[in-house]
């Protein structure tokens, strides 16, 4: 790597920009034979990751801790996928965005809807799969009016006879998976401060960890650990704020020197200001059973405004390694120093061993909101490739020496500036929808948006007491062009190159599943459910959907021995917010974010539905 | 007000509550025609659910008027108050809104104000420009907002200036649990926390003048202090676009009803300057002339306010 980082982010801009267009004539879907010189990580055993659970079953968000998205099942093939059929269909009766996805245990599959978070029990051992039980929970209708981008949940995670999910409303809950009875319910913030919880928990042994939402408004970010069996909580580490809070000790020992020191995430901000810091922890947590360490991205600092909080305000827009048992912090490392732009470092960090230059290095691969894909020793912290995987102009790359982004003074946002055309905007070249890893390809797959956006600095201004008047920020399609705001990208991350890439119409807000049988299998924003080759991009099959997708499609074997897949059919969310009903004049709505979607009501409607497809 | 009842105004699905509940069983007369307001029930010294604020007192002047009665729908007023209150169709007029914002239609500006300095009076401090030095030492409240694309105007001229290091921010969003959120920065100079707050007029004056511990607000000085950003605003009735019926009627009884609003105002201590003003001084506590500024001692013994 070394300094290449910046040679590459500049020429890979004119790449994207040029394929991006070539793609755009020739229709969609056009696989785009890209950087595809580099070969992939000598990956192709196909063996799972330790832990892994059985094989036909879906029990976390990512099925395994490490959030893989990798199912060996291999029913469906490549040959087969085309005669694949709708099977079974259930409404949940909740028309917003559903941005989670199932789980499935012991010929159970467990569904939570958006607020009010109602959580059905469906029985897979009987036809159409009829609801053994549900659980709507008291969750404050108060919450809605917390969330900024819609009153997403990302689902539910399964261990021990306990189905644990999040309340919108800051509960985390347990439910007795056969009977539906709340075995413990524990809040742990409140909606008066902002704060809400949108994530889905992650459960490493008897520890279930889980995180708030809510930076926007201003809140501080923590991550929380809870006893599985008792539902105590057993600790909680903010994001901001003295070493004793956000749980540095002694064990810490993280690889670059800027993160070495007492108390940063007080010193690296103006006085105070840490305590309206962000960094909250809206995405996935997955976990390391062979380290025996659980990772997770924080959100953007709080204060909008970065001109007034000079400094790398940490420890918002990074990544921490922690001890799930005491929550104390092993490493960490920020991607984005003093975030300028809205890039939230949420996105999940996931666990592989990859061939790197005739070593196997135990890595995470973490694809950033800021447009690079960063492959870290998850031992150390320390980068090994950090490059672009879709469009960005806000840095010319990253030093893997110092682990700093160099960035590009024009695109910094200051208060009183117009800055134009930032890439990506601040949705991110990816948020929060997750990519998958095959161990058979060694290849990841990575959902992305091509957005740029013009930052007005500072027109009209928000005054107490009269009603918000808004974001002056503008966002629209990057270099794809408006019939390409979004791809399905396959990432080599030994070497930081992308292997090949679908173009779609809309950002791809759907995180794939990738199966034993090399069939991919994700969702687009106007409803397509599509089955891809996942060695060549190739499409083999589509079936168009009710509602819009942004949801990730899962894969299980049911009690009558046949693969299945599933996948919500539910269109909201951030991007996907203006097909609720949000006027793409107001530019309050959705942060902004809905002046690059103006087309999608034209193409999905509100929804609510899982759909689950077979072979006949 | 109840942790409950504010929930309740919070909301988001049904948060249509009408102020004029209809007793039990009676429907002989037909209802008057209502005022629809959207509003946020706890937002002193604007409204509140108990219609203790000048913009509730406002709203019922208008509608004695024109024999209507209020019908309030409760909102936080946070993002996406207009979509959902007004733009839902839930509400037909926002009292108080900055005068020709482009989201809906406005009336001709009924008041102006400005932001102001808030200082202990015991400190002896007092402020009167953005460009004072003494605001690189001292410990400064503000509000701040999070991570929106946005800034107010105090952080802006603030950091415009090269002030960070002893900005203490206080979130314009606040603990929607307690009562008027945002009056915790004008509490903290009463506290001691900060050395001087610079807040929007009409909560720093209603809040200063009910402080026990007597509190100076003066008026920052230059309208433009910060870096483009005007800190003077003129405020306006808001209504949906195309309502101009409705627009016609506010701005008819906005004009007839002039002296009793400025009335109401000045009770609140609501710093005034001339609402059709563009943008030069805000005078505080009188209808003073044009451009004349005179720091305005706030009574410790408490407001004049219902």
């Amino acid at each position: 790597m070394r300094r290449q980082g910046s040679r590459w982010a500049g020429s890979w801009i004119a790449i994207v920009t040029m394929v991006g267009s070539v793609a755009a004539c020739r229709g969609e879907q056009a696989p785009m034979a890209m950087a595809a010189t580099g070969s992939a990580p000598s990956a192709g055993s196909g063996a799972e990751a330790p832990g892994a659970p059985p094989p036909a079953s879906w029990p976390l968000p990512g099925r395994n801790a490490q959030a893989w998205r990798y199912s060996p099942l291999a029913q469906i093939t490549a040959d087969n996928v085309k005669n694949l059929k709708v099977a079974w269909t259930f409404s949940t009766g909740t028309a917003r965005g559903f941005e989670g996805q199932p789980l499935v245990v012991d010929s159970t599959m467990y569904v939570v809807s958006p607020y009010p978070n109602h959580v059905f029990a469906l029985d897979l051992t009987r036809t159409g799969g009829p609801v053994k039980w549900d659980y709507l929970p008291p969750t404050e209708p108060a919450s809605q009016g917390e969330a900024c981008c819609d009153v997403v949940n990302r689902g539910a995670s399964y261990a021990d006879g306990k189905v644990v999910f999040n309340r919108l409303d800051n509960h985390t809950v347990a439910l007795d998976a056969k009977t539906g009875k709340v075995a413990w319910d524990i809040k742990l913030d409140s909606i008066e401060e902002g704060s809400t919880m949108t994530m889905a928990p992650l459960i490493a042994g008897n520890v279930v960890l889980v995180g708030n939402s809510g930076a926007e408004l201003g809140v501080k970010g923590w991550a929380a650990g809870i006893d599985l069996s008792s539902g105590k909580l057993l600790w909680k580490a903010y994001s901001t704020g003295p070493d004793s809070v956000v749980k540095i000790g002694p064990d810490f020992k993280p690889y670059y020197p800027q993160y070495k020191g007492k108390d940063l995430g007080v010193s690296t901000w103006p006085p105070d200001q840490w305590k309206l810091g962000g960094g909250t922890v809206w995405g996935w947590i997955t976990y390391d059973p062979e380290l025996d360490l659980l990772y997770y991205g924080t959100a953007n600092p709080g204060v909008w405004n970065p001109d007034m909080r000079p400094g790398d305000n940490l420890w918002s827009a990074g990544v921490f390694a922690r001890d799930p048992k005491t929550g104390n912090a092993r490493w960490a490392y920020q991607f984005t120093p003093h975030d300028s732009w809205d890039y939230d470092g949420v996105n999940e960090n996931i666990p592989v061993d990859l061939q790197m230059n005739g070593q196997v290095r135990k890595v995470l691969v973490h694809f950033d909101r800021n447009g690079f894909a960063y492959t870290i020793d998850r031992a150390t912290g320390q980068v090994l490739v950090a490059q672009p995987y879709q469009s960005l102009n806000w840095a010319t790359g990253v030093d893997p020496q110092t682990g700093k982004p160099v960035r590009v003074p024009s695109k910094e946002t200051h208060q009183g500036v117009n800055t134009t055309d930032i890439c990506p905007s601040s949705t991110g070249a990816r948020d929060q929808q997750p990519a998958a890893f095959s161990p058979r390809t060694g290849l990841f797959y990575t959902p992305s948006t091509d957005l740029c956006m013009d930052y007005k600095g500072l027109k009209a201004s928000y005054i107490a007491g009269t009603p918000y008047l808004g974001a002056d920020v503008r966002m629209y399609a990057g270099p794809g062009g408006w019939n390409g705001r979004g791809q399905l990208v396959a990432w080599n991350a030994a070497t930081g190159k992308r292997v090949w890439a679908i173009t779609e119409r809309f950002p791809v807000w759907s995180g794939p599943v990738v199966t034993g049988s090399d069939v991919l299998f994700y969702g687009t924003m106007d409803g397509w459910f599509k089955a891809l080759n996942a060695r060549t991009g190739q499409e083999l099959w589509k079936f168009k959907v009710g509602s819009g997708i942004v949801g990730n499609p899962i894969t299980y074997q049911g009690p009558d021995g046949k693969q299945y897949v599933a996948v919500y059919s539910g269109i909201g969310g951030w991007l996907g917010a203006i097909a609720l009903g949000l006027s793409a004049s107001d530019p309050t709505a959705a942060l902004g974010a809905t002046g690059a979607m103006p087309d999608l009501p034209k193409y999905t409607a509100p929804g609510g539905m899982l759909y689950v497809f077979a072979l006949p | 007000m109840t942790a409950i009842v504010v929930r309740l105004a919070m909301l988001a699905g049904a948060a249509v509550v009408s102020a004029a509940a209809t007793p039990n069983g009676a429907a002989a007369l037909p209802a008057p025609r209502a005022l629809r307001v959207c509003a946020d029930p706890n937002n002193m010294p604007f409204s509140d659910s108990a219609g203790h604020g000048f913009e509730n007192r406002i709203a019922s002047l208008i509608a004695r008027d024109l024999h209507e009665r209020v019908q309030y729908t409760w909102w936080a007023q946070r993002r996406g108050f207009v979509r959902n209150t007004l733009g839902a169709q839930r509400c037909d007029v926002v009292i108080g809104i900055i005068a020709g914002d482009e989201q809906l239609a406005t009336t001709k500006p009924y008041y102006r104000s400005t932001y102001v300095f808030v200082t202990r009076r015991s400190s002896g401090l007092r402020f009167a420009s953005m460009d004072d030095p003494r605001l690189h030492h001292v410990r400064i409240g503000i509000h701040v907002i999070g991570d929106d694309y946005n800034s107010l105007p105090p952080g802006v001229a603030l950091a415009g200036r090269g002030i960070v290091r002893n900005v203490v921010g206080y979130s314009i969003y606040g603990n929607y649990a307690k009562a008027s959120p945002p009056s915790e920065l004008i509490a903290a100079v009463a506290q001691g926390k900060v050395d001087v707050a610079i807040a929007w007029g009409p909560l720093a004056g209603y809040y200063a003048a009910r402080s026990r511990v007597p509190l100076e607000v003066s008026p920052v000085g230059n309208a433009m202090a910060g870096h483009g950003i005007p800190f003077s605003y003129a405020i306006a009735m808001g209504v949906r676009k195309g309502d101009t019926t409705l627009l016609g009627v506010l701005q008819r009884e906005l004009d007839r009803r002039r002296a009793a609003i400025r009335r109401i105002l000045r009770d609140y201590r609501v710093p005034l300057g001339d609402e059709d003003g563009t943008g030069a001084q805000a005078s505080i506590g009188s209808d003073r002339p044009r451009g004349a500024v005179a720091p305005h001692t706030a009574s410790g013994a408490g407001g004049t306010t219902p």
